[in-house]
């Protein structure tokens, strides 16, 4: 009896100390999460890293759609009154409750100084507390898609940060470290636990997460190992140092599969890769053509779009890996249609509309490219440039890193005649990108990455009318005559969307994003 | 003596304000830090706030008067990238660059030294041959390649060792070090060696050259005369006659080496320093860059320094001369 008494209790010590399955994943990106402040940037690696650890009031699964996180439900109450019912009995990792003074105070937080992510939540939007798990958002004009971008507003516990100094999230031009920037305390299904950045950052599974009766992973702790370079990357995912790598470079992408124990998870992101082509100046800055812009002749743009082989592009230097689109928008994207069709590879016709127009013998432009920012960004170029110089356009490429690139075609310079650049838009609706690509820059924002100067007052007013109206199928129906002003008026020449690319080693099973977000809570490890 | 280090420390100064000058001319080609700094949705007002705010506006001279006043009252200001103290992220770093180069440099001297004695005493065997053809490898193949090898070799297909990091650190008071641990010393060899290939080489052939010099003089054959033992003749007279040139490379690489590890610590994503100033360059991080400029100015000003007084160790003659002239 005594005996048994003590093997039992024998066994009960060893199962708390071996847990049944201790599953450990280690992960390498190419970069690290900047920072643990989830307001600090708006970039994907960094928001993505954090959706394991916080959490918004809204969710997205593998498939993008939107469903109910810190909050359980939500109704519309008139057009500019959203109300959001607050999950009861939510704790954040330290313990403490969640309630909507937390929200409130992450509404304010996410708006202030030092935050990169204020349009999450427009200026004018005030929110107001009903009562503890209770909160109502009115906004300055209807917005049906609010909540769209909700899924990376973490909310973050408002008496943590004001016991942690952490109230406004780090500025720039300050001396010291904000408390948040290594530091979280989220309710989602993971906590971090340590902190080295560019090493090693580790969190471990939350055994009180709300949602763990629904649990689909079986971690308990992951890890992120930053490598910077491609090839060791590569090799720490071959020899099985970690479990998953991405990117993994298209070079390398048969050498992952072919290789015993690992494999590649491919699957097309939402980035769309485009030609912008200056549309604003009377005379081009980089060109032959003198007193006159040949980029404000449709013909002449058109002319380029025929020269462009994209499915050379895509067999040769993307290795099979991009899907040609006839769309500045990813068909995943709320608004794209199969309607519309890439006009063909047709040097002869893109010949005879130079020449229409004017440029029988072509012209000579210069171009701007990044070289370390999108898939191959640089050897796309280069293509275009042949094949740009097969119907008489003379193409000067200048191909630089993206610190410079941006520097010098961005507003306020906005150096270039013609340039490569890539658009994914935040909310995956296509307001984001016909006002932020298609407006006319009036100064107001509206066309801040519209480089080109692209404008027709049409397609304005229905980027207006889109942004308010509640009605999804008067909504569909705005964005394609949007889409269809702007394709045939050739604002921009759509190229593809890149694929995705993560090395996976064989035993665990991730689910891809079509936003390249790698969440922990689908992973599930033998 | 004291003077001339407080002298030479007082040098040191201005040449690291020399090199912080030089950096920030060139930090405008670099390219904008605001663009990293925001995410695609800031607006325009915004990132030029940001850029009044950081003072990126302003001219070179300015930026770099206003980077210096800061420096003095002991500023370096936060790192665009990691929204940290710049002193606090290379002082975290400074050790795991430190501990492989002095590495890479040990492990140089202590290969380099006897192969360049053996390839200088037997030039005509066949071992001093294969010693001399294989360390052309180590010339004249580039750092990265080397280290994109060895990783392909001994990590992927032999798996002997890892591809990447550190491995296990032990942290001693703000000191973290991995050659207390098997994983941590693991990591280390194949970077180490990758660092150290270049300057082994080198040495053994600059110690190579110089015994054959030395082998020839006439007081090596005083001594033979006397009677002396080959190893006495060889190390004790031979060899200590070859390290004063020997001292001086090996202090000027050691500089080098901390400051040129930025290639093997990239390829096998080593913590230390030259990673760190790799991605700030990608980033524009400026306040990383220039404190990083001047820290590595600093070390080299410092080993030149230890150099130039080892020489009164290694030389008697140095030493004779000093008392001479401090006599008149």
């Amino acid at each position: 009896m005594k005996l048994k008494a003590l093997l039992l209790a024998g066994a009960t010590t060893l199962a708390m100390v071996l847990p049944a399955s201790a599953k450990d994943l280690t992960f390498a990106f190419q970069g690290d999460a900047n920072s643990m402040d989830p307001y600090n940037l708006n970039e994907t690696f960094t928001l993505g890293y954090l959706g394991n650890i916080y959490e918004g009031l809204t969710r997205r699964d593998h498939d993008l759609g939107i469903e109910p996180a810190l909050a359980e439900r939500w109704e519309i109450l008139e057009p500019t009154r959203w109300r959001f019912h607050l999950r009861r009995g939510v704790k954040f990792h330290d313990g403490r409750e969640f309630t909507a003074d937390d929200v409130i105070f992450s509404a304010k937080r996410v708006r202030m100084d030092g935050s990169d992510l204020k349009t999450r939540i427009s200026e004018d939007t005030e929110v107001i507390k009903v009562d503890d798990y209770t909160v109502d958002f009115v906004t300055g004009s209807p917005n049906p898609i609010l909540h769209a971008e909700w899924e990376s507003w973490y909310i973050m516990s408002k008496s943590w940060a004001e016991e942690n100094n952490a109230v406004q999230p780090q500025q720039a031009t300050a001396d010291k470290e904000n408390f948040a920037t290594r530091h979280a305390n989220g309710t989602g299904p993971f906590i971090l636990k340590s902190r080295d950045i560019d090493v090693k950052t580790v969190a471990e599974t939350n055994p009180d997460y709300w949602d763990n009766a629904n649990k689909e992973h079986n971690l308990t702790s992951v890890t992120l190992t930053p490598i910077a370079q491609d090839a060791t990357r590569v090799a720490a995912l071959l020899a099985g140092q970690v479990d998953m790598a991405y990117p993994i470079p298209v070079q390398d992408m048969n050498r992952v599969d072919s290789n015993a124990g690992t494999s590649m998870l491919v699957g097309p992101e939402l980035r769309t890769i485009f030609l912008g082509m200056d549309q604003r100046r009377d005379e081009l800055l980089y060109s032959s053509v003198k007193g006159k812009n040949p980029f404000k002749d449709r013909r002449v743009r058109q002319a380029v779009y025929h020269a462009i082989n994209v499915e050379a592009i895509k067999k040769v230097v993307m290795r099979g890996l991009s899907t040609p689109s006839a769309m500045m928008i990813a068909p995943g994207i709320n608004g794209s249609s199969d309607q519309f069709k890439r006009l063909s590879f047709d040097r002869s016709k893109a010949k005879q509309l130079l020449a229409d127009a004017g440029y029988a013998d072509g012209f000579e432009v210069g171009m701007d490219c990044p070289n370390d920012r999108y898939v191959n960004d640089e050897a796309i170029c280069q293509a275009v440039v042949s094949m740009l110089a097969k119907v008489g356009v003379r193409v000067n490429l200048l191909a630089q890193p993206k610190a410079k690139y941006f520097k010098k075609v961005l507003a306020p310079s906005l150096d270039t005649s013609f340039y490569l650049l890539g658009w994914t838009p935040g909310s995956f609706d296509s307001w984001n990108p016909l006002y932020n690509l298609h407006g006319c820059d009036d100064g107001t924002g509206r066309g801040k990455f519209n480089l080109g100067g692209y404008c027709n007052s049409r397609v304005d007013e229905l980027t207006d009318k889109i942004l308010s109206e509640t009605d999804q199928a008067k909504r569909q129906t705005m964005m394609d005559e949007a889409w269809g002003i702007t394709i045939d008026e050739i604002a921009y020449v759509p190229l593809h969307q890149q694929a995705l690319a993560w090395g996976v080693r064989d035993g665990v099973n991730v689910k891809q994003r079509p936003d390249n977000q790698f969440k922990w809570r689908h992973v599930t490890v033998r | 003596m004291i003077a001339f280090v407080i002298r030479r420390l007082l040098q040191s100064l201005l040449v690291m304000l020399t090199v912080a000058l030089l950096a920030f001319s060139m930090f405008t080609y670099l390219g904008d830090p605001v663009n990293s700094m925001v995410g695609q949705e800031t607006s325009i007002e915004e990132r030029e706030q940001l850029r009044e705010a950081l003072g990126l506006n302003e001219p070179v001279v300015v930026q770099f008067v206003n980077y210096v006043g800061r420096v003095l009252q002991g500023k370096f200001g936060i790192s665009y990238r990691l929204g940290r103290p710049v002193n606090e992220i290379l002082a975290e770093r400074l050790p795991a660059t430190l501990e492989l180069s002095l590495v890479a440099a040990l492990f140089s001297l202590v290969v380099g030294i006897p192969m360049g004695v053996y390839t200088g005493l037997h030039p005509g065997r066949w071992l001093s041959k294969f010693f001399l053809t294989v360390s052309l490898v180590g010339i004249s193949l580039p750092t990265f390649l080397i280290g994109i090898l060895l990783i392909l070799v001994f990590g992927v297909v032999l798996g002997w060792l890892p591809t990447n990091g550190r491995g296990e650190v032990v942290d001693l008071g703000g000191w973290t070090t991995g050659l207390l641990t098997a994983s941590g010393l693991k990591s280390l060899i194949m970077p180490a060696f990758t660092l150290g290939m270049f300057q082994l080489t080198l040495i053994m052939r600059l110690v190579r050259s110089e015994m054959l010099e030395v082998l020839r003089t006439d007081f090596i054959k005083f001594a033979r005369a006397r009677g002396l033992t080959n190893q006495a003749v060889n190390f004790g007279h031979a060899l200590k006659n070859t390290m004063v040139p020997v001292i001086t490379i090996t202090g000027l690489q050691v500089g080098s080496i901390i400051a040129f590890a930025i290639i093997t610590e990239t390829v096998f994503q080593w913590p230390g320093m030259g990673l760190l100033f790799l991605q700030a360059i990608q980033f524009v991080d400026i306040p990383v860059m220039s404190a990083y400029l001047i820290l590595v100015s600093f070390f080299f000003v410092l080993i030149n320094l230890v150099v130039d007084l080892l020489y009164y160790v290694v030389d008697p003659r140095l030493r004779i001369d000093t008392r001479g002239v401090a006599g008149n």
